[in-house]
């Protein structure tokens, strides 16, 4: 098993205290601010997790109000996504797109949001209209913004409006007031202007830490990949950190809205803020939890030590590490940017959470880089990660191996605003068109994207922050390249569309899916595209063979995704669920759900709210919501069967190369499965055999899993399944799915 | 012959669980084991012999995504 024992001598000696500061033209930053709207209001804190009011903000027309939160608001929707899906749908119309002004971001944090004793608990959900697949996106994000809106007094936040001039909305949770500032000099950048913003309206040295700021980066303007930064004050190392709501283009909607930050200014974060409803269990929970990361995560994922990156070598070692564009699913230079690698890159002396009392403490952060290209060449930055992610999807699926570079690239990923997950893929895509000759030096406007030239890989990145070249066209994302290359007859239709990794216009995230059936639906079969947070079912379906049926793996494709839905109603996060598990989990029932972590989460979810569940309401709460989404995408003329087709290169083998490069394995499949005898096929029978088979395969499971998760074969929830569910009291609701029985 | 996560793999003389983890690059930390029904500690890996024609089940819990 992969276990590196932590060996502090190897740890590089970095001064984690040193970067470069932004500070200098702060007062001048600050007195070009202009207050165009200042409004009161009473601070308050959660009783039982909730305000029971949400705040609306329009920075169209100015207009700041308080809405209630209702009961049936919290019954059927709980909060954080589910607050964020049920704003979305009130504020849009069919008819809306991305860019017009009632789409609105909402960031939601969840009723158990904040409290500090258990691990994960400190995530915002944030709710838009995506720009890349034009149906609502959620994206989950740690930093300290969400609990300290909620600490405020708000379960909620709404944005809507579109702005003349650049904003900044500033809610302070201490003073009671909300105002929106014309910010005509402020930085564009992330890691510049977070640190600026977050010194601009905290009183003093101590109340740093009650800042969390919201912003994005040039990219945002310029591409419709951009995401959101939330920030929160690193007190050890004396600077701001970053956490990012990547998927589907939401900081492409703020900058369209001309939202140049949000910032929250809380209370002072102590014990029991959100008033629980039964103090007692939440700290006996968060006890027995600690105890066991201190006493296992040693000995398991290591996550305090390495993060997520812990699974770099892990997914090589399985075939599951996206390689150039997804075709392969390792490389020998893998070693290069393990996590033996980041444990020693990144700094080991401080505990990196990305909220108060997050044990899992997995937020790395690498100290000490000297930026080589762009606007920030020669700067000293910290740069947070690299997550797994990050490692892969800008590293190993691009080629780039040097983990210099890639510290980089994930450097001005984040700064600039554009999801890393989203950026590997097409950075991906881009490559692999390069390599076959359907982008060539002419058309890239002089950039040599040859597998790991990680240079050129940067130029495109700031090309997409200046606005200029082909970094543009990179920044409308996988499919729209994908359209335009077709258009302008720059290759095999049918080669780039197998090629795109993209799903619903969402580009997918970092894992093989070619020899796991049931996460090739775990990645397309999904509300918002192909985002690994749904459902991620690749060892118990490929490798531990816990799912021979259609319907077994139907059944994983329903469990898993209401599950994992649930931590983004409540504000929770996931890797504490499953990247460490107790001593005796092996022992029990259903190990692979964990269920002492399954019955941690229904204790707390029950003392928060004073609403008792069990493990069945747990799942009741998520299906609402996920059934909900559901028919918003089909109320916005997508979410049916044929918005879950998947590209053909996460199903299987695409070209001759990758079919060559396994051969032996997919011989055996064509022989064991397929019951022909590949000896007597030519290598394109072979191929087309696959590839019929595969598709054959992945309809089935379709098939099977929109019955199990009581839906038409067209992917519509039934009236029955809405019945069962409470949502048949939403008339317009019924009225959409009426209308595609 | 025994059979791990059922495919069959050469059984010989010897073999321990760690053998198994081995010779099928099962490198991830988060695992559950049992040979023939029985469930392997981890801290038995390095001791505990695989008899031929076993029946191995080494679940990968989920971690990663
Ligand atoms: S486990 Fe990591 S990402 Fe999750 S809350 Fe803790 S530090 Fe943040």
């Amino acid at each position: 098993m992969t276990q590196f024992v932590f060996d502090p001598t190897k740890v590089m000696d970095i001064d984690f205290t040193k970067r470069t500061e932004y500070l200098e033209g702060l007062e001048a930053i600050k007195a070009a601010h202009k207050v165009l709207k200042e409004i009161t209001f009473t601070p308050s804190l959660p009783d039982k997790g909730y305000n029971n009011r949400s705040l609306y903000v329009n920075v169209g027309t100015l207009e700041v109000k308080e809405k209630p939160v209702t009961q049936q608001m919290k019954d059927v929707f709980i909060g954080g996504r589910g607050f964020g899906l049920w704003h979305l749908w009130n504020a849009v119309k069919p008819t809306t797109r991305w860019n017009d002004p009632e789409n609105e971001i909402i960031i939601s944090p969840g009723p158990v949001a904040g409290i500090t004793q258990y691990a994960g608990t400190g995530k915002s959900l944030v709710v838009s209209l995506s720009p890349q697949t034009d149906i609502p996106i959620d994206s989950n994000v740690g930093g300290y913004f969400g609990p300290l809106l909620k600490f405020s007094g708000f379960d909620a936040l709404e944005i809507q409006g579109k702005s003349e001039c650049d904003v900044i909305v500033f809610i302070d949770g201490q003073k009671g007031i909300i105002r929106i500032e014309e910010a005509p000099q402020d930085p564009v950048d992330s890691h510049v202007l977070a640190e600026v913003l977050t010194h601009m309206y905290a009183e003093n040295q101590a109340d740093m830490v009650n800042i969390s700021v919201v912003c994005t980066g040039a990219a945002a303007e310029h591409s419709l990949v951009g995401m959101l930064n939330f920030s929160w004050w690193d007190l050890r190392r004396g600077c701001i950190r970053l956490k990012q709501a990547g998927r589907g283009g939401i900081g492409t909607v703020f900058r369209n809205k001309k939202i140049r930050a949000i910032v929250c200014r809380g209370p002072q974060v102590k014990g029991d803020l959100n008033h629980v409803a039964d103090f007692e269990t939440i700290a006996k929970t968060g006890i027995k939890y600690h105890k066991e990361i201190r006493t296992n995560d040693p000995y398991q994922c290591m996550m305090r030590r390495n993060g997520t990156a812990h699974i770099v070598e892990i997914m090589d070692a399985y075939d599951l590490l996206p390689t150039h564009n997804f075709q392969y699913g390792s490389h020998p230079d893998t070693h290069k940017i393990d996590s033996a690698y980041w444990q020693s890159r990144c700094t080991q002396k401080t505990v990196d959470g990305c909220w108060y009392g997050c044990s899992m403490a997995c937020a790395k952060g690498a100290d000490g880089l000297v930026v080589k290209t762009g606007p920030y060449k020669g700067h000293t930055v910290t740069v947070d990660g690299p997550e797994y992610e990050n490692a892969a999807g800008l590293g190993s699926n691009c080629g780039v191996f040097d983990p210099d570079y890639l510290l980089e690239l994930n450097f001005y990923c984040d700064t600039y605003g554009i999801c890393t997950i989203t950026y590997g893929t097409l950075c991906a895509f881009v490559m692999e068109c390069y390599q076959r000759g359907i982008l060539n030096k002419e058309r890239t406007g002089g950039l040599d994207m040859t597998w790991g030239n990680a240079e050129d890989d940067l130029e495109m990145m700031h090309q997409m922050a200046r606005g200029e070249g082909f970094g543009v066209i990179a920044g409308q994302g996988v499919k729209k390249m994908k359209e335009l290359f077709i258009k302008n007859g720059w290759g095999d239709p049918q080669l780039i569309n197998d090629i795109g990794m993209e799903n619903k216009g969402l580009e997918y995230s970092q894992y093989l899916s070619k020899e796991s059936l049931a996460q090739q639906g775990g990645y397309a079969l999904t509300n918002k595209g192909p985002q690994h947070d749904e459902a991620w079912l690749i060892f118990m379906d490929m490798v531990n063979k816990q799912l021979p049926t259609f319907e077994a793996k139907a059944e994983a494709l329903y469990y898993f995704p209401l599950f994992r839905t649930w931590f983004g109603l409540n504000g929770f996060c996931k890797l504490p669920w499953n990247d460490v598990v107790p001593s005796n989990n092996a022992q029990q029932p259903e190990a692979h759900k964990i269920p002492e972590h399954v019955q941690n989460y229904v204790d707390i979810f029950s003392a928060t709210t004073g609403i008792k569940i069990d493990k069945d309401e747990l799942i009741h709460q998520s299906a609402k919501v996920y059934n909900f989404q559901r028919v918003f995408n089909i109320r916005m003329g997508k979410g049916l069967r044929k918005d879950d087709h998947a590209p053909f290169r996460s199903l299987g083998p695409v070209t001759s190369e990758e079919y060559l490069s396994r051969q032996e394995r997919y011989d055996k499949q064509i022989a064991e499965e397929m019951k022909l005898d590949p000896t007597a096929m030519t290598l394109e029978e072979k191929m087309a055999a696959h590839r019929s088979w595969r598709q054959g395969r992945y309809e089935q499971l379709t098939d099977a899993v929109y019955k199990r998760r009581g839906w038409t074969p067209n992917g519509v929830p039934t009236l029955e399944r809405l019945k069962e569910l409470g949502l048949d009291v939403f008339p317009e609701v019924v009225d959409v799915v009426k209308l595609h029985l | 012959m025994i059979q791990v996560n059922g495919d069959g793999m050469e059984w010989q003389d010897g073999l321990t669980v760690r053998g198994v983890l081995v010779y099928r690059n099962f490198r991830f930390p988060l695992l559950i084991i049992t040979v023939n029904g029985e469930l392997i500690q981890p801290k038995a890996y390095d001791t505990t012999l695989v008899p031929d024609e076993a029946e191995v089940q080494v679940i990968h819990l989920m971690s990663g995504g």
